[in-house]
């Protein structure tokens, strides 16, 4: 039988705007699955209907092989795990803990010895007596989760988990998430806004925009394989030029005949990544895509450069990432004139809107 | 300079204190005064509310403020709450909230005219009951502006964690929302309390004829008639002190609602 969760034509409007337009997904049994997209473009509302706490005009949420489309959120086999936590300020660690378990009528001691497991797995055995406004951020955001995970929901919602915890600690706690995902062995279903928080953390993401569907696939097929301009810019960092997609290539206007593979035709945009465009000195003659052009700006990130390139004829820039050690210091200044160099493989051609 | 200008303000500070306080301190040694007089201090005694606990009209008076502050403050705290907690939850209209705040701020001539108005079209008959029903009209308005204060900085989201967890909208009531407002819905019932036990203007419109529906407030103005005598002082003390300590309470409970 199928654990997952499965979204059919849900659309959901607010009078006259349209939130979320038949979006239709199917999250598997056990995956770590992240809802990503810019503010606004209805992942939230995607999340709610899920949780119940928002009905969609058309289209069925079914969880686990049940229709709950009409179900209430307090009947429902998943938990939510709200961005500002929702904690109980009047309840104690504990208390806020065994709610959900009160909840579901089980017997005292069962409930004691489930709120005690969770609490020593979520390291909060310290601090059980303690009210939410005595803890610190990171310690809230873990009673939230321990408070979601006792009810052993099939499915996990989680609505931007760490979007209140500072840099450092986000990035322990996408880890923590990852590996407690495989802990417990249930869905996760996180929305996000920070797509490297995405990568990291999914299995598979699907891309919303406009409350629509952009794209479904793994942290990997996005990146490398976007399928719209939009996918391609919101995830990571892309270089776009214009022109005509032709056979074999894009004829971007001032720059000539850039090649790649698609079977587009007419106007397109030719894409390529920053980390896959080398800089070089002298033009090679291998059949590689090979753009003159004057370096403009460098960003030193530490471990590697950001070389910003003013392609020669033509009004736009492309931004190449090089490895510090391995840049040849004397090549990349300000000024100096380059070749930016990619193989027609990691060209992405895609539709020009 | 600066010392100068501080010296204005304390000044200032103690003149409007010394306005404020004066008459009622002298109203209250008044009230210990053996000969009652108003004008001639002849020495402490307690005479005069021995006097208070022994008049009949005073004490069935007080009896009758008392029932008409309790009921009218129960019924305004349940009404009042769930009015408050409906309109934060459900709905946002500038219309709804201009209602709410009408018997506050409508002259309560206006409203004791109006109510006694609406009674007499019902043919209804006049008595404490009139009294009581009146005085949860203006009480809910108060203690539906206070918990709206109380209610407008908490986290809603809580309200959907309960039901999350598996909570019924009851229960989801009774162990979160209630608990997170409480002092808000104490603070507003303590008011309430207040506010109808030294409410005169609309007892005396919407009581009826007879002693038996006469309130405190109502009493003290009968007697007012022929002069102020010590028994009144003594009276106005105890309300007075009675007012105070409840305010003093409500104030205590929720710091956040009286801070604004």
């Amino acid at each position: 039988m199928n654990q997952g969760v499965q979204l059919r034509n849900i659309t959901k409007r607010y009078g006259l705007v349209t939130a979320i337009d038949n979006v239709s997904l199917d999250i598997r049994d056990n995956e770590f699955f992240a809802l990503l997209g810019p503010s606004g473009c209805g992942k939230t509302t995607l999340l709610r209907t899920l949780a119940g706490f928002e009905t969609p005009q058309e289209g069925q949420v079914i969880v686990a092989g049940q229709n709950v489309t009409n179900i209430r959120p307090s009947r429902r086999p998943l938990n939510l795990m709200f961005q500002s936590y929702a904690l109980f300020p009047h309840m104690s660690v504990e208390k806020n803990i065994a709610y959900g378990l009160e909840m579901e009528k089980l017997p005292k001691d069962e409930i004691a010895t489930r709120v005690a497991e969770v609490l020593e797995s979520a390291k909060l055995s310290g601090f059980a007596g303690r009210k939410p406004d005595q803890l610190s951020g990171g310690q809230r955001q873990r009673v939230a989760l321990a408070r979601a995970l006792v009810k052993r929901p099939k499915v996990l919602l989680l609505d931007e988990p760490l979007s209140a915890l500072d840099k450092k600690l986000r990035e322990e706690m996408q880890l923590e998430l990852k590996r407690l995902q495989h802990e417990v062995g249930i869905t996760f279903l996180i929305v996000t806004h920070d797509q490297e928080e995405a990568l990291v953390m999914a299995d598979r993401i699907a891309v919303l925009h406009d409350g629509k569907l952009a794209q479904v696939g793994t942290p990997h097929e996005l990146y490398e394989h976007p399928g719209s301009r939009f996918v391609a810019d919101f995830i990571g960092v892309m270089n776009f030029l214009n022109g005509n997609a032709v056979d074999g290539g894009v004829d971007v206007d001032g720059a000539g005949m850039l090649r790649g593979v698609s079977e587009l035709r007419g106007a397109a945009t030719i894409a390529v990544r920053p980390e896959r465009v080398s800089l070089m000195q002298t033009a090679p003659q291998d059949g590689r895509n090979c753009l003159p052009g004057t370096v403009e700006e460098v960003a030193y990130h530490g471990s590697d450069l950001g070389v910003h390139v003013r392609v020669r004829g033509g009004r736009s820039t492309l931004s190449a990432r090089v490895p510090a050690g391995q840049a040849d210091r004397e090549c990349i200044q300000p000024g100096q004139d380059v070749y930016c160099v990619w193989d027609a493989k990691h060209s992405r051609i895609l539709p020009n809107c | 300079m600066r010392d100068r200008s501080n010296m204005g303000l304390k000044l200032h500070l103690v003149l409007f204190y010394t306005f404020l306080y004066v008459p009622i301190l002298v109203l209250m040694a008044l009230s210990f005064n053996r000969a009652g007089l108003p004008t001639v201090w002849t020495g402490f005694s307690l005479e005069w509310y021995g006097k208070l606990f022994t008049a009949d009209p005073i004490l069935s008076a007080a009896r009758n403020t008392l029932i008409v502050a309790l009921i009218s403050t129960v019924l305004a705290t349940i009404f009042g709450t769930l009015l408050a907690v409906g309109v934060e939850t459900r709905h946002n209209s500038s219309v709804l909230d201009a209602v709410l705040f009408a018997p506050m701020i409508i002259p309560d001539i206006v409203l004791a005219i109006a109510l006694l108005s609406f009674f007499t079209l019902l043919n209804m008959t006049l008595g404490l009951h009139s009294i009581i029903l009146s005085h949860v009209v203006f009480n809910i308005a108060f203690v539906v502006a206070v918990v709206r204060t109380r209610m407008r900085n908490f986290d809603h989201s809580i309200l959907e964690a309960s039901a999350d967890l598996g909570a019924s909208e009851f229960t989801t009531f009774r162990r979160i929302l209630l608990p997170a407002i409480a002092p808000g819905v104490i603070a507003g019932a303590l008011l309430s309390f207040t506010l109808s036990v030294d409410e005169f203007i609309i007892a005396f419109f919407t009581a009826g004829a007879g002693q038996s529906s006469t309130t405190l407030p109502m009493q003290i103005y009968a007697m007012i008639r022929f002069g102020v005598t010590p028994e009144i002082n003594a009276m106005a003390t105890i309300v007075m002190f009675v007012s105070f300590t409840l305010v003093f309470f409500a104030q205590r409970t929720d710091k956040e609602v009286f801070s604004r």
